[in-house]
């Protein structure tokens, strides 16, 4: 397997273009999401979805206006790709999870059970759809759309490792410079998805940006449903016996 | 995770994205997944009733059960089909098998059901090779348990915090009231002589049914508001109301083939409504970021950040 | 600069990481006010007052950059006593005609000189029809090398002087009352820019339409370039005043002009009824002193380039054969020629004036009035289509069936269809390859022009009044199967060649003996050496970071103007951290990482000879060598139309009284008094709002270019206005809802997003609310995405210097809803009109 690579979206030099929206779009040939004026600042696309895989927000607050690239956080343990019944996700050898369309059977189970609210099925061809992390441009040596198109290095692709210590550091510089607000989301390894391969410099709390502020991967208790799943069956077939046997 | 919010928090402040959802909502249809949900409960009890009843000789409600089990199962698969994005695709259901998929689990379990199933009523239905049928019906007794119960992993294993929250109950609702519609279904299609075993079925699956809600509910405190209002708790009560009024009616029915009769649709209607009722409130509770954000938000300030040990 | 200019606004934001601080001024909190270090709100059509108090605040505490603004600036030149300022005359200059509304610019001249001025001391008003100032700035005309001056700057009509009166009543409190910048912010403003000039540190000002689509437009940019040369920010490096461009090669398309009265390289227009020959236009266009001196090597090779051969010093090169002006042939003058019907027929080439143009009404009055319209472009935009789908077909002003305009329109092929330069706000050209063929009819501009000349020529005979035409050299290399005409022989052409043919290298090798030709003499040393400069790609990781290998920047690659001022006098660097072009003495040459924008060998010691012309004229320590004097004029003897130096106006429309003088608004400026273009009153309380357009990142101008591809409408699918929530409860308007703006030209709707990042400002004891609509929508245009025209709402109200509409300004009420339909429309702003 490669290095693992990921996204470092540092908001504090977002200015809010959106060249990644359509960078991605253009790349991935992802279709329009709708003619919507939505009246949230400046952000007409809402959400991540089938059809926005880079979604920048908006967000206006007493003396500023935040904005923030939001992409899929490719897990370290993704729900996605672990509750996938077909096989259609995968992890890829830059450690990515990607969706095959073309064995993805659109059974949408993937789309309740990411914490982020990412991948979601596209009602035009049934299928589910998200960030590939520009997979074949990785095979081809190249950085993915967004990161390419950003002008301010607000998206900055690379090794994991790496991005993580340059973003460790970053967040001194901007501490020592007064900025206290600024905070790291989603790289820390021990975290509920085990760190995020697309991590975030934010300026204030998760939720602000409309991410969840301590996500978990919904498998990590499956042990724990299977067991009450296999209590409950037992029990079921302890109290239809028992049916039968009372009346004897 | 705390396994236990020590308090509601009542309209708790919390900041979100111009209040829109922070995870999607499950993007499955109406009627199709929560009808879905249903009868593959009822198949599961319903067979597992037909193993039980084989075991105990009472071949009338054997015959019924196997075909209820077979039934369910069938049109059962035929709701999930049509709920596929893709139905042509799916066989690529059983391209793998995935423990970490509740999803995959179940679509072997149906499959395993639906043929169990389908060989054990063909063979009560033809009395070709009896050996055959009965074999695969008393197997469909254990897939039945499956059948009945993993759905509520299918739904608690989601970010859902409605359902993921609720996952301890959760299988012993779906149980008690896969056991009441199999009981239900099988007095309204056994001559009632033969029918008592059935009839206990309705009232215990009923009880188990009612009492899982009332626990699941009081633990989830301020993540079960969906289960209480609009139209999630409309449905919710109506599956009360139908469900113990089916159960007491079945214990009390007696004679009354009236009375069995509406004790057993009540009881199924119960069932639907369970499921609708749970399938809507998982659907309001991943849209309203409350839910996701709050507890979130509480253990992040109680300094016990959520972490996946041994992974 | 981000929202317009995101790829180029990296390089603030990387200026900010390095510790740059950065001030947002405008009347719109922007993705840029977002990432700065501070935005300061402004009421639209105030800047003058702002800078104006930066250059009080600079001259009453000395902090001005005097070694520099003594040797570089003409702060010591002598006016003439017969130059009254608006100090004298409260808010008028001297010269001023009540009657025609302009200025006779005599008394504006330096002491004693009497130069060519004669023909504007008559106030000759074809003068100012011509927007003659728009190349007069720069030559100087009318001034000399060596007006008199007093070095100890304190003659009372010493220029130093006259801006430290002129300026005094320019005070925060002013700035306070007028702008709505607190006290507080303007000091900080005010510190931060006198902290970072000087010999260390330089400060640079940016702007963009903001400040030129007023009715004192160009005196925006004059007030931020008397600051700039007070604090010695100019010729330097991280100085300058940079203007953003509104599209990709706009600034191309004013050096290689398709403007009406300049021919390439801001030569000035011949006019008809004042240059008789060559010679006498020559000798009426301009001074003798300073580069422009070279004039007649411009444009002789210029007529060379165009008529070749044929073109003899005997035949004056065929100056007779370029067209003439009569008078205002800009934009505005023509389309009120279309509505009288003097106007027949209507090229327009990348542009959309039914959406981009002010009063867009009176625009598609114009169209529906012509006998034939040519529109090029990507799409049918709502110039192409205003027959069948303009408002006034719904209002009943027009009827399709009655307009007999026949309308051509022909596909464009887009800029990766085609090869040719971008010449970028840097004056850099770089090079672009044609990526593929143009689909079906798409053609570039160049096989368009290039293949109707043909044409024409076929059916042109040989009529002296058709000489022009059919003697023009038309003889580019055909290619491909479209056979587009070579863009590389064009641009060859453009940069020059001598007699044999061989490319030039630089604009010195220019003759004014016809045995050079040069297509733009700005231009001249693009294709030095056969090679096509502007295609240079050397990245930047591989030159150092002025990077001169990368394309190509006029004049001569010279990346930073006027450069000799980042030295001092005597040649040395002002300072180590600053250092960028010096004089090397043991060389005896001027050296450093850019290209001396002055004779290399021209030491600093050089002293002109008496009665030296051009470029001799000029001293070793004149780094200015565009000017007859040398050097940065803080006051303009002469070349504008409305004053020497910036004073304050309101817009033609404002709900504010102008207190710092008699006159509301610019006394110069240029109103179209039409029933097609009526005014809302000043201080109407009928229209109480102040309104100003805008544009977004995610699309382009008039929207042609961005409504029709999905990924770009999605982002921005509705015309929208910002208003504060303050001025929704006043109005009761809602976030999300519709709102319909009226001014006395229209009215039209738009969803409302109630926006914190727009605030009342308070001025004094008034307040005032700011309306901010971007510009981008239209009725058709192929667009996914439609709505209203905004610059409906603007009035047509032009800058006196170089015509440009006032579209950033302008009073309007705004109604919660959306408007009425069809003729109730017309009968609502009937109700307006008459209060």
């Amino acid at each position: 397997m490669a290095e693992r690579m990921g996204f470092f979206t540092d908001t504090t030099l977002c200015i809010g273009c959106k060249a990644c929206e359509v960078a991605c779009k253009e790349w991935n040939d992802v279709p329009d999401d709708g003619f919507v004026f939505r009246a949230t600042s400046y952000d007409n696309t809402g959400a991540l979805g089938a059809d926005t895989w880079r979604h920048v927000a908006f967000i206006e607050q007493d003396s500023r206006w935040l904005m923030s690239s939001d992409v899929c956080k490719h897990c370290t343990h993704a729900a996605c790709l672990d509750v996938c019944p077909t096989g259609a996700l995968f992890r890829t050898e830059f450690d990515t999870v990607v969706v095959q369309s073309d064995v993805c059977n659109g059974c949408g189970y993937c789309v309740p059970a990411c914490p982020y609210g990412v991948i979601d099925r596209r009602e035009r061809d049934g299928r589910a759809w998200k960030c590939t992390m520009c997979y074949d441009r990785l095979r081809g040596g190249l950085e993915p759309a967004c990161a390419k198109a950003c002008p301010t290095k607000s998206i900055q692709f690379g090794p994991l490792e790496e991005l993580r210590v340059r973003a460790e550091e970053r967040v001194e510089r901007l501490h020592a410079e007064g900025m206290t607000e600024a905070r790291l989301y989603g790289e820390d390894p021990d975290n509920g998805v085990g760190g995020a391969g697309a991590f975030f410099l934010l300026l204030d709390e998760p939720e602000t940006y409309g991410l969840p502020p301590d996500p978990v991967v919904t498998t990590r208790d499956l042990g724990e449903m299977w067991r009450w799943a296999g209590v409950a069956a037992f029990g079921l077939a302890g109290a239809l016996a028992a049916c039968f046997l009372r009346r004897s | 995770m705390p396994r236990r919010r020590d308090e509601m928090v009542p309209d708790a402040e919390f900041r979100s994205y111009y209040g829109q959802p922070v995870i999607k909502p499950p993007i499955w249809h109406e009627p199709h997944m929560p009808t879905y949900l249903y009868l593959g409960g009822l198949s599961g009890a319903a067979s597992t009733m037909a193993a039980v009843a084989r075991l105990s000789g009472d071949r009338r409600l054997e015959f019924s059960s196997r075909l209820i089990a077979f039934a369910g199962g069938t049109a059962g698969a035929a709701f999930l089909v049509a709920e596929l994005g893709r139905p042509e695709r799916f066989l690529n259901m059983l391209r793998v098998f995935k423990t970490s998929s509740p999803m995959s689990v179940g679509s072997w379990t149906l499959a395993a059901q639906g043929g169990l199933t389908a060989v054990g009523a063909a063979s009560a239905v033809t009395g070709v090779l009896p050996l055959v049928g009965d074999a695969a019906s008393l197997a469909s007794g254990v897939t039945g348990t499956l059948m009945a119960t993993y759905t509520a992993v299918l739904l608690a294993d989601t970010a859902v915090p409605i359902w993921h929250e609720g996952r301890r109950e959760l299988p012993f609702l779906f149980a008690g009231s896969a056991m009441a519609s199999a009981g239900g279904m099988a007095m309204l299609t056994t001559p009632r002589a033969q029918a008592g075993p059935a009839r206990a079925a309705t009232v215990l699956g009923a009880a188990v049914e009612t009492a899982a809600g009332a626990i699941m509910e009081r633990r989830l405190g301020m993540l079960s508001e969906p289960y209480h209002s609009g139209k999630a708790g409309r449905l919710m009560r109506a599956s009360r109301v139908l469900t113990a009024g089916g159960g007491l009616l079945a214990a009390v029915a007696g004679r009354s083939r009236a009375l069995t009769a509406l004790s057993g649709l009540a009881v199924t209607a119960g069932a639907l409504c369970t499921r609708f009722a749970v399938l809507e409130a998982g659907r309001v509770s991943a849209v309203d970021p409350k839910y996701t954000v709050v507890p979130q938000r509480e253990r992040l300030d109680a300094g016990r950040p959520a972490s996946v040990p041994g992974r | 600069m981000a929202e317009c200019h995101p790829v180029g606004y990296q390089w603030v934001m990387e200026a900010r990481e390095r510790g740059a601080k950065v001030f947002h001024i405008d009347p719109r909190f922007s993705r840029t006010s977002a990432t700065v270090d501070r935005y300061l709100q402004i009421r639209a059509g105030t800047d003058i007052v702002l800078i104006g108090a930066l250059i009080n605040h600079v001259l009453t505490n000395g902090l001005d950059f005097r070694e520099y603004v003594l040797a570089y600036t003409n702060a010591a030149t002598i006016v003439s006593e017969e130059f009254r300022d608006t100090e004298d005359l409260d808010g008028l200059f001297s010269g001023y005609d009540p009657e025609s509304g302009r200025y006779d610019t005599t008394s504006w001249a330096y002491e004693g000189d009497t130069g060519k001025t004669e023909e504007m001391s008559e106030g000759d008003p074809r003068h100012a029809e011509a927007a003659g100032s728009d190349s007069y700035g720069a030559r100087g005309a009318g001034s000399t090398a060596t007006p008199p001056t007093d070095p100890t700057l304190s003659h009372p009509r010493c220029v130093y002087q006259i801006l430290k009166r002129h300026f005094s009543r320019y005070t925060p409190e002013r700035v306070a009352e007028l702008c709505g910048i607190s006290p507080e912010q303007f000091a900080e403003l005010a510190e931060a820019v006198t902290a970072n000039s000087g010999r260390e540190r330089t400060t640079a000002w940016v702007y963009s339409v903001g400040w030129t689509q007023h009715s004192v437009g160009v005196q925006y940019i004059r007030s931020a370039a008397i600051l700039q040369l007070l604090l010695g920010n100019m010729g330097r490096p991280g100085g300058g005043i940079m203007a953003l461009r509104g599209h990709a090669s706009i600034q191309g398309s004013t050096d290689i002009p398709t403007l009406f009265n300049l021919l390439p390289g801001y030569i000035a227009m011949p006019h008809a009824h004042r240059h008789d020959g060559l010679d006498h236009y020559l000798d009426r266009e301009g001074g003798d002193t300073g580069w422009w001196g070279n004039r007649r090597a411009y444009v002789v090779s210029l007529l060379k380039a165009w008529w070749g051969d044929g073109a003899t010093e005997e035949n004056d090169y065929r100056f007779d054969y370029l067209p003439r002006l009569t008078g205002d042939h800009g934009h505005y003058a023509t389309v009120m020629g279309q509505i009288d019907g003097k106007v027949k027929g209507y090229f327009v080439v990348g542009e959309n004036p039914a959406v981009g143009s002010a009063n867009g009404k009176a625009q598609r009055l114009g169209l529906a009035n012509l006998d034939w319209l040519v529109v090029r472009d990507l799409m049918v935009v709502e110039t192409a289509s205003f027959w069948k789908d303009a408002p006034e077909i719904e209002t009943g002003e027009l009827r399709t069936e009655d307009i007999a305009t026949e309308v051509f329109f022909m596909p464009a092929a887009s800029h990766v269809e085609k090869e040719g330069t971008f010449t970028n706000t840097q004056r850099l050209l770089q090079w672009r390859e044609k990526a593929l063929d143009p689909p079906d009819d798409c053609r570039s501009d160049l096989w368009f022009y290039y293949h109707l000349g043909k044409l024409i020529r076929q059916r042109l005979g040989g009529d002296g009044i058709d000489r022009p035409v059919m003697e023009l050299t038309w003889d580019y290399p055909e290619e491909g199967r479209h056979r587009d005409p070579s863009a590389e022989a064009v641009l060859r052409e453009i940069g020059g060649v001598d007699a044999d043919g061989r490319p030039l290298a630089s604009l010195r090798e220019l003759k004014p003996d016809g045995s050079t030709s040069c297509g733009c003499w700005i231009y001249c040393g693009v294709y030095a050496d056969g090679v096509n400069q502007a295609a240079r790609r050397k990245p930047r990781g591989e030159q150092g970071p002025v990077a001169p290998e990368w394309g190509w920047a006029w004049p001569a690659n010279r990346r930073i103007l006027y450069n000799r001022a980042s030295a001092d006098p005597e040649g040395r660097p002002w300072s180590e951290r600053k250092k960028y072009v010096y004089w090397d003495a043991e060389k005896g040459r001027w050296t450093g990482p850019d290209v001396p924008d002055f004779e290399e060998d021209k030491p600093p010691s050089y002293r002109p000879p008496e009665g030296a012309k051009a470029q001799d004229a000029l001293a070793g320590t004149d780094p200015f060598i565009m000017q007859s004097d040398g050097k940065g004029w803080l006051y303009v003897p002469s070349g504008l139309a409305d004053g020497p130096l910036p004073a304050h106006y309101e817009p033609q429309e404002s709900p504010i009284r102008n207190t710092l003088y008699g006159r509301q608004s610019n006394p110069a400026r240029r109103t179209i008094d039409r029933p097609e273009n009526p005014y809302n009153p000043p201080l109407s309380s009928r229209f109480p709002y102040v309104f100003t357009t805008s544009r977004l990142t995610e699309h382009h101008t008039a929207g042609g270019m961005s409504r029709p591809l999905p990924y770009l409408a999605e982002l921005q699918p509705a015309l929208f206005c910002e208003v504060s929530p303050e001025l929704a409860a006043e109005v009761g308007l809602e976030n999300g809802g519709w709102a319909t703006v009226v001014t006395e030209r229209t009215a039209i709707e738009m969803r409302v997003l109630v926006t914190g990042r727009v605030r009342p400002l308070r001025l004094g004891g008034t307040t005032v609310h700011q309306i901010v609509m971007p510009y981008h929508w239209g009725y058709g245009g192929g667009g996914l995405v439609t709505g209203d025209v905004v610059n409906d709402l603007s009035p047509i109200v032009l800058d006196p210097n170089v015509y440009i509409q006032e579209s950033k300004a302008g009073t309007c009420d705004i109604l919660p809803g959306r408007r009425p339909r069809g003729q109730a429309l017309l009968a609502l702003i009937e109700r307006y009109r008459h209060g």
